[in-house]
């Protein structure tokens, strides 16, 4: 357990000190955690059977929370990009969720160590804590934490009333009478201040919140905060006030420094940790992978990637970035599919600290991914489903794919334009059927609002549709 | 020998004609376009001087091999006839009959007068070149997409480019009926007799065979070596030779050379006949059953209009379903660009479906309307007339779509856009839109506050005519459902921006 305990003991040193930490005053830190773990990682199973084994080659590495002293494994279960029926995620089209696929994967989860699940009453068109609740039901109540939130985005349910009601409501879906940990979901989204204190201030209902986490009903009361950073400034500066049991913040070695620079209306991961650490106030990682952007990466980051680690996957750098700050309490991901799993399981059963070359190396990586022009989507689809029915993260996702495999001719007189034209033409209609590509946006901008990333989405879809007449026409 | 290069040629032609009306992709139109050009009666239609007279220089040298390798439709039949003889074991089928002038003239004088008062859709029913462009792009090409769609599958799989994938829908069912009978019909009567079609009912034929009576090379029966054991009248599948009576019909002969191998005495031959008082072959009056095809042009019946509201913002995935769009009802049709105007487009038009065969777009289908029965003609639910296109115009061969240069066709107006003020998203959903001002190639939308008085309000377009070409751009992309708010009356004569 030694492993498991170091990076907790840490938390709390860093706590102690109780101010903003240099990156190399915590990257010397993680070099000693690291030294701990590193021991336990070079035995494996698979000698005998030529073949490289799926399964862990150690146990899981876990945080404690201070305030309950919850001992949480590193890996989180984010269950947004739950499988359905076909083998896609729950979100992409209109099929029902693969509860059997859902149930295996958390079972294989459980029985490696993972014990903290994430949803929301918005997953999955609304069925995720549905699909969670029959899952994790089926194991004791003790084996395991539940995150959900309060997502009241809507305006139809700002009112007391309708919010409470989807707070009991999250309790039944989920089969339990208590709540490990609950988030007020995506401050910060929309205008900002003004639709926070509509959400939660105005009618009361983050009193609410407050009582019932002294009635015990709400073990720990957190937010997840996307957007408008004022509103993430001013629940911390009231930290003393509510008294934060977690926060839930985007962070990734992309984000780290570069959140600000990719939309100036996004605060980067740094500042949002920094912030959090000063107050000992446990940090829960969302997006370690923005998406699957940092797994599915541009061809030349790939191969910097497994040049340095041919046997590690690309998303275990990711994961290893999240995990290495001693901060971080778990950090969540929506796995779909068991490969998913048992990769993020590898990564963190236990934890391999990033040294502090690891840290500069993968700083560099970040700036040579910002050279590549994409677009910040990663797959949410917070936007969906367009009233006009188009299908927006589709259409994103293929521009980003094609401007990763370098299929986004500039001109007419690049080297290789046909082809690229060519890819991109008909990997377009195959990734978006004709009557939902970027050529119908109406530009009424009712997804944009909804972005967490705050991508101006009806710009960007009509700079590709732009883009795609460009080709069409074969002008310029 | 002669009879391998006839064959030969025919199965070249009639693959590459074949393919042009599969191909969808245009490649093979940049190389083989010209086999549509050579076609009888289109170039009559194009007033093609130089091919019609080339067309006949070839029939008054050589007969009518034209039947017999350049018409697809007379190459199909011998193609079904050759089976209908491997199936049937039956290698000497057919028999000499005499010639049913009658039908053939009637025929032909019904053709003429269909094409002189402009009735396009009996013309196009008799003429064997769009009969055969109409059983091709009918009944082959969705065989042959389906076929590329299966590649494109996977091809998808295997993250290749090379097959993407194409839609196959019914674009007309009154000319997919009629193709289907044309098709039928002209098997049944190849597998049992050959050449029936050809000799009795084809105006091309009917015209050519005048000219072949007087070609300079023909099959000629040698009495002096002829037994009269009748087997080459059992192999002519023109039922033109009479061997009994060493005679051959030249009007009906196609040159197949079949009957040249066939004699067992060398006596037939293909040559400069010797001049000789030959006895031609005596009308006798035969009786005419002119069947007539008789079909319902099935008007689609029109859904009251709705306007759908959008359905409300929710978070976290799904689709929209979309509805389908309906076709308006237009006042005056429309026809392509370089078509000039509608009566021009409708005297030239043969109906062979060729420019609907490679419309990348979606745009042109068959139109079900009677007068204009099988004429193409455009309509902007799955895509619209995209500025970079001239595919039409560049493949059409009877000169009823000109080509035009990419220039020329986007300052030609070939409608204009009408504004349907209850479907406008603007006003029904009340969110900002110009899509179709965004999209317009010819900047003829502006988007105007829809209260005057409120600069802010939200905008609705408002159509210049006098720069709309009509290319349904906006039709096609409003978001309004099943009807557009904006869509595209046709011009029955077409004009320069």
């Amino acid at each position: 357990m030694k492993d498991s305990m170091s990076p907790g003991t840490m938390n709390e040193n860093i706590m102690e000190k109780g101010k903003n930490i240099s990156r190399r005053d915590f990257l010397k830190r993680i070099g000693t955690a690291g030294a701990a773990a590193a021991g336990l990682t070079a035995c494996g199973k698979g000698e005998k059977t030529g073949t490289q084994s799926a399964e862990p080659a150690g146990s899981m590495t876990y945080r404690t929370n201070p305030s309950t002293g919850d001992r949480v494994s590193l890996l989180g279960f984010g269950m947004m990009r739950l499988p359905s029926v076909g083998g896609r995620s729950a979100r992409e089209g209109n099929e029902e969720i693969d509860q059997e696929m859902v149930n295996r994967l958390v079972d294989y989860a459980i029985a490696h160590g993972v014990n903290y699940f994430d949803t929301s009453p918005a997953y999955c068109q609304g069925k995720s804590e549905h699909s969670t609740g029959i899952a994790l039901s089926r194991h004791p109540r003790n084996k395991y934490f539940i995150a959900t939130k309060m997502s009241n985005f809507a305006p139809s349910t700002w009112s007391l009333e309708a919010s409470v009601a989807m707070y009991r409501n999250s309790m039944k879906e989920l089969q339990v009478d208590y709540l490990d940990y609950l988030l007020l979901h995506g401050v910060g989204m929309g205008d900002g201040m003004e639709e926070f204190r509509h959400r939660f201030i105005d009618n009361g209902l983050l009193d609410f919140l407050l009582e019932e986490r002294r009635a015990g009903r709400v073990r720990n009361l957190g937010f997840s905060y996307h957007g408008d950073v004022r509103v993430f400034d001013y629940l911390l500066s009231q930290h003393g006030r509510y008294k934060w049991d977690f926060v839930q913040i985007q962070l990734n070695y992309l984000d780290w420094k570069y959140a600000r620079q990719i939309n100036p209306r996004n605060t980067d991961a740094e500042y949002l940790y920094n912030e959090l650490a000063k107050r000992s106030i446990p940090a829960v990682i969302m997006e370690p992978l923005l998406g699957g952007r940092l797994s599915n990466v541009p061809t030349t980051v790939f191969a910097r990637l497994k040049e340095r680690e041919p046997e590690m996957s690309a998303a275990s750098w990711a994961f290893r970035f999240a995990g290495s700050l001693p901060g971080v309490q778990t950090v969540l991901s929506g796995m779909t599919r068991m490969e998913h799993l048992q990769d993020n399981l590898r990564t963190y059963s236990p934890l391999k600290p990033l040294t502090e070359e690891d840290f500069a190396f993968l700083q560099e990586t970040a700036t040579q991914m910002m050279s590549f022009d994409t677009i910040p989507c990663n797959d949410c689809k917070y936007c969906m489903p367009c009233p006009y029915g188009l299908d927006i993260p589709a259409i994103l996702l293929h521009y980003n794919k094609c401007l990763n495999e370098g299929n986004i001719p500039e001109s007419s007189q690049d080297p290789g334009y046909r082809k690229a034209r060519r890819a991109f033409l008909v990997g377009y209609g195959r990734s978006v059927p004709v009557m939902r590509q970027a050529s119908r946006c109406i530009g009424c901008g009712q997804c944009s609002p909804h972005c967490p990333q705050r991508i101006d989405i009806p710009g960007e879809l009509h700079r590709i549709d732009a883009y795609v007449e460009r080709l069409k026409q074969e002008i310029g | 020998m002669l009879r391998k290069i006839r064959l030969t040629l025919a199965v070249l032609f009639f693959a590459i004609i074949t393919l042009l009306f599969l191909d969808f992709t245009g490649t093979i139109h940049a190389w083989f376009g010209w086999m549509a050009r050579i076609q009888f009666l289109p170039a009559v239609l194009a007033l093609n001087v130089g091919v019609i007279m080339l067309l006949s220089a070839l029939t008054l040298v050589f007969g009518r091999v034209y039947c017999s390798v350049i018409c697809p439709l007379g190459v199909m039949q011998d193609i079904i006839s050759w089976i209908s003889g491997r199936r049937r074991k039956k290698k000497f089928r057919f028999s000499w009959s005499p010639a049913k002038s009658c039908l053939r003239y009637g025929v032909l004088a019904l053709f003429i007068l269909a094409l002189a008062a402009g009735a396009g859709s009996v013309v196009a029913l008799l003429a064997p070149y769009s009969s055969y462009g109409r059983i091709a792009s009918n009944l082959f090409a969705p065989v042959y997409r389906w076929g590329n769609n299966l590649l494109a599958y996977f091809a998808e799989r295997v993250d290749s480019y090379a097959f993407y994938e194409t839609s196959v829908w019914l674009k007309s069912l009154p000319t997919f009926i009629i193709a289907a009978l044309t098709f039928i019909i002209i098997a049944i009567l190849a597998w049992r007799n050959g050449r029936t079609y050809c000799n009795t009912i084809c105006p091309v034929g009917t015209v050519l065979g005048f000219l072949s009576r007087f070609s300079l090379l023909r099959i000629t029966v040698d009495p002096d070596k002829c037994t009269s054991c009748g087997l080459c009248s059992r192999q002519c599948k023109a039922s033109c030779l009479n061997g009994k009576e060493h005679t051959v019909d030249y009007s009906r002969c196609v040159s197949c050379m079949d009957c040249i191998g066939v004699c067992r005495h060398g006596a037939i031959s293909y040559r400069r006949p010797v001049k000789k008082k030959a006895a031609g072959p005596k009308v006798e009056k035969a009786q005419v059953d002119n069947a007539r095809r008789s079909f319902l042009a099935g008007s689609a019946v029109l859904a009251a209009s709705a306007t759908l509201k959008a359905q409300e913002k929710k978070v976290d995935g799904g689709l929209a379903v979309l509805q389908d769009r309906q076709i308006p009802v237009r006042a005056t049709h429309i026809v392509p660009p370089g078509a000039v105007d509608a009566r021009n487009f409708a005297r030239h038009c043969t109906a062979c479906q060729l420019c609907v065969s490679v419309c990348p777009n979606g745009v042109l289908r068959p139109s079900a309307d009677l007068e204009r029965l099988m004429q193409p003609e455009m309509s902007y639910e799955r895509g619209y007339c995209r500025p970079e296109c001239t595919k039409c115009g560049e493949v059409c061969p009877a000169g009823a779509i000109h080509p035009l240069t990419v220039a020329e066709k986007s300052s030609t107006r070939i409608g204009h856009a009408v504004w349907v003020r209850k479907n406008c998203i603007p006003l029904t959903d009340g969110v900002e839109c110009g899509n179709c001002a965004r999209h317009c190639p010819s900047g003829a939308i502006l988007m105007v506050p829809s209260d005057k008085d409120r600069p802010d309000s939200v905008k609705i377009p408002a159509i210049n005519p006098e720069r709309c070409i009509g290319c349904g751009a906006c039709e096609n992309l409003c978001p309004a459902r099943p009807f557009s708010a904006i869509y595209v009356e046709g011009h029955e004569m077409h004009s320069e921006l």
